[in-house]
């Protein structure tokens, strides 16, 4: 067998499982867990073997199909193998593969897991198919693909109705962003002839000028579309909602992989960004660091413990593309690649909380789970040391990168460096809050008290996802991204460490103490209507709803009425209504009667005789 | 004075016009049958006189012609008359209507 099969196995495996799952075992959860797992663990075991026995070495592999043709335009469906999508390879189908095993757990008495694993097995392949995408058109494709699993996910629970809403607002808010990107992969067709990345980048060191003025317009519409996967201001509004859904769907989708699908992408192109005169980096950076500073914000005063998690995630995306904007991809994917490890474990472990507690997901209703749920509490706080950037877990040692990168003279500037900073010390401080007041103190609730530890099907994989979390600094990775995305700028790493491990224990002692036994949150009364603005999301979900939403429904009204009398009216009943007035006319003259024909036909030849006479 | 060419024709216009009137205004079917028998035969004697006064015997042939159609005519549509009156118990053009919607 060749080597250069592999890849294509593991990227079909998960969706031949999707479709073995609705064609054939909806009725049975076992066997449609079992295949949905075989599948993604089987395409992590070929995974690490294929690098096992290539290395990581470039192997070039790309348009091994031919698949579209019209005109001058030919799209390829190829797989690209670097060191990039060979490391999103692993952490897609490893952290995935974990996550898999853990909703065998957590959906374990549910009636729609098999329909459950079906969406799973399909969103692991659309995730795959971005990955290894070799050109724009497959990696839209599959970007879309993406986009419909995640909406199935969300809206798994369909019959709630804030599940139904998220989906569709998801969905929605994915397909704006996605609607730039798509102008985007036009513009670079149009200017370049071509959508394979090798070859735009070819093209692009040959004429450095190609792209002309349009330059940041591509790097901003490309921009686009990571803005609404990768849940970035002023689109990312849909990724709390998305909480709704599944606990392993929001670890695996909406931590881990599919909103880290943008970042991917712009590290990805990073050459278009990078083009000269392209200013986009510099908007990239600026929309990344709000992003970050906003989500700290506002999960600052959030009290449902997914919410916490969605923030933070947000947060940390904010992080990654701000790195990409200061023209360091490497921190960026080496953040992208710790913070899957180690917030999929956050998630998993809330999920296991909430398992625990009976679907309680209130904070203040938890507290005092250290003993009860002790393999749980122990991965829970490694994940969230790793976040904070505690050395020398992993989540340090990538954040720190950020923050240098953030200082970095020729794209960074002192502003970015404080935002980042910022980010650093409220990331602590909600962490620290989370799990000081739903694991330590007194029980709050009644289901709290009585919590057990879940089973073993779920908290393996809590420990599996525990040692990257921890030792993700020592396995080279961000030396790996560096081979082929530049090394990171060496300066200022003793600056940004002093300064993040500060912000870790300065933002922890003051949590500490406004948030150790404590019954209430304290902080409302502190800061008053701040507090207030953070706890309400800084009001942007009614912001759209005045503004976007009120907008569309006045357009919608307008296009209906143009619809209902002008197209409807007017055009289709205005012809309709003019034949049938023609032949009612018409139909006076037939009478039925004989001898009336005879007469009109005898006065006719009549006047025809007279008229020619 | 002898019977010119326009005396035949008058007479000719006189019995199309008779058998026409009859077509329009008589209600049974066989009168109106009749009636129009009647305008062949007025066209029968209009080409009868042509052709005497024209010295050409085409006219002659074709109404030999006319005389024989008229009498496959005459056989199949009594038979369609005698058809109909059996289905609807009237010969009468009133109540033949079916045409109308």
């Amino acid at each position: 067998m060749k080597l250069e099969i592999i890849p294509w196995i593991i990227l079909f495996l998960p969706m031949l499982a999707a479709a073995g799952i609705t064609l054939f075992t909806l009725k049975s959860r076992d066997q449609s867990a079992r295949l949905s797992i075989g599948a993604i663990v089987l395409g992590f075991v070929l995974s690490v073997f294929f690098i096992a026995v290539n290395g990581w070495g470039p192997l070039k592999m790309e348009s091994v199909a031919s698949w579209l043709e019209v005109g001058p335009l030919q799209v390829d469906f190829g797989l690209r193998l670097d060191p990039l999508s060979l490391l999103m390879l692993l952490i897609v189908t490893g952290v995935g593969g974990a996550i898999h095993i853990y909703s065998y757990g957590y959906m374990h008495d549910d009636p729609g897991a098999p329909r459950y694993f079906a969406g799973l097995s399909l969103f692991t392949f659309s995730m795959l198919g971005i990955v290894l995408a070799n050109n724009f058109l497959q990696m839209f494709i599959f970007w879309e693909l993406v986009g419909l699993s995640s909406y199935l996910l969300i809206g798994f629970w369909f019959e709630r109705p804030s599940a139904a809403d998220a989906s569709k607002k998801a969905f929605l808010t994915n397909r704006l962003g996605d609607f730039g990107f798509l102008l985007g992969i036009l513009l670079i067709w149009d200017t370049f002839g071509a959508l394979n990345f090798s070859a735009i980048q070819v093209e692009l060191i040959r004429n450095p000028q190609a792209l002309g003025a349009l330059a940041t317009v591509v790097g901003l519409l490309v921009f686009c579309g990571a803005m609404g996967k990768s849940a970035q201001f002023p689109l990312h509004v849909w990724l709390p909602d998305a909480m709704e859904g599944p606990t392993p769907v929001s670890a695996l989708i909406h931590a881990a992989t599919m909103v880290a699908a943008g970042v991917y992408m712009l590290c990805r192109v990073f050459f278009l960004l990078d083009a000269s005169g392209s200013n986009a980096l510099e908007v990239i950076a600026w929309i990344g660091g709000i992003t970050a500073l906003l989500a700290a914000l506002i999960a600052v005063q959030q009290n449902d413990i997914k919410r916490i998690l969605a923030y933070s995630t947000l947060s940390q995306l904010g992080y990654m593309v701000l790195a990409v904007g200061v023209a360091s991809p490497t921190p960026a994917m080496y953040h992208l690649t710790t913070h899957a490890f180690f917030k999929a474990l956050l998630f998993l472990g809330a999920g296991s909380v909430i398992h625990a507690l009976h679907h309680e997901q209130d904070i203040w209703k938890m507290g005092a789970l250290k003993n009860k749920m002790p393999v749980t509490f122990w991965t829970f706080l490694l994940a969230t040391l790793a976040l904070c950037g505690v050395p020398p877990l992993s989540g340090f040692f990538s954040k720190d990168e950020i923050i240098a990168a953030a200082l970095n003279p020729e794209h960074g500037s002192v502003w970015l460096f404080l935002l980042t900073v910022g980010v650093a010390l409220l990331t602590t401080f909600y962490m620290a809050r989370l799990v000081l007041v739903a694991f330590f103190g007194s029980a709050k609730s009644h289901e709290a008290g009585h919590a057990h530890e879940s089973p073993k099907v779920m908290t393996v994989p809590l420990l599996a996802l525990a040692l990257p979390s921890a030792a993700g600094g020592f396995l080279g990775i961000a030396h790996l991204y560096g081979k082929q995305l530049g090394q990171a700028h060496a300066d200022y790493h003793v600056l940004a460490m002093a300064v993040s491990v500060g912000a870790v224990i300065f933002s922890f002692a003051f949590a500490w103490g406004l948030y150790w036994n404590a019954e209430r949150d304290p902080l409302p009364e502190k800061i008053g209507a701040l507090a207030r603005a953070m706890r309400d999301r800084f009001y942007f979900d009614e912001l759209y709803e005045a503004t976007v939403i009120k907008l569309q429904e006045i357009a919608a009204a307008m296009a209906d009425w143009f619809d209902q009398w002008i197209i409807a009216g007017l055009a289709v009943r205005g012809i309709h209504g003019t034949t049938e007035l023609f032949g009612r006319a018409l139909r006076l003259v037939q009478t039925g009667n004989l001898q009336t024909y005879a007469f009109l036909f005898v006065l006719s030849v009549a006047l025809l005789l007279f008229f020619v006479l | 004075m002898t019977a010119g060419l326009e005396h035949y024709l008058v007479v000719s216009a006189i019995l199309f016009c008779l058998g026409l009137l009859g077509v329009i205004l008589r209600r049974n079917l066989l009168i109106i049958y009749m009636s129009l028998e009647l305008m062949l035969n007025a066209a029968n004697l209009a080409f009868v006189a042509l052709s005497r006064f024209n010295n050409n015997l085409d006219g002659q042939i074709m109404v030999f012609f006319i005389i024989t159609v008229a009498a496959a005519e005459v056989a199949v549509g009594l038979a369609l008359i005698v058809a109909l009156y059996r289905k609807r118990q009237t010969a009468h053009v009133e109540d033949l209507t079916l045409m109308k919607l």
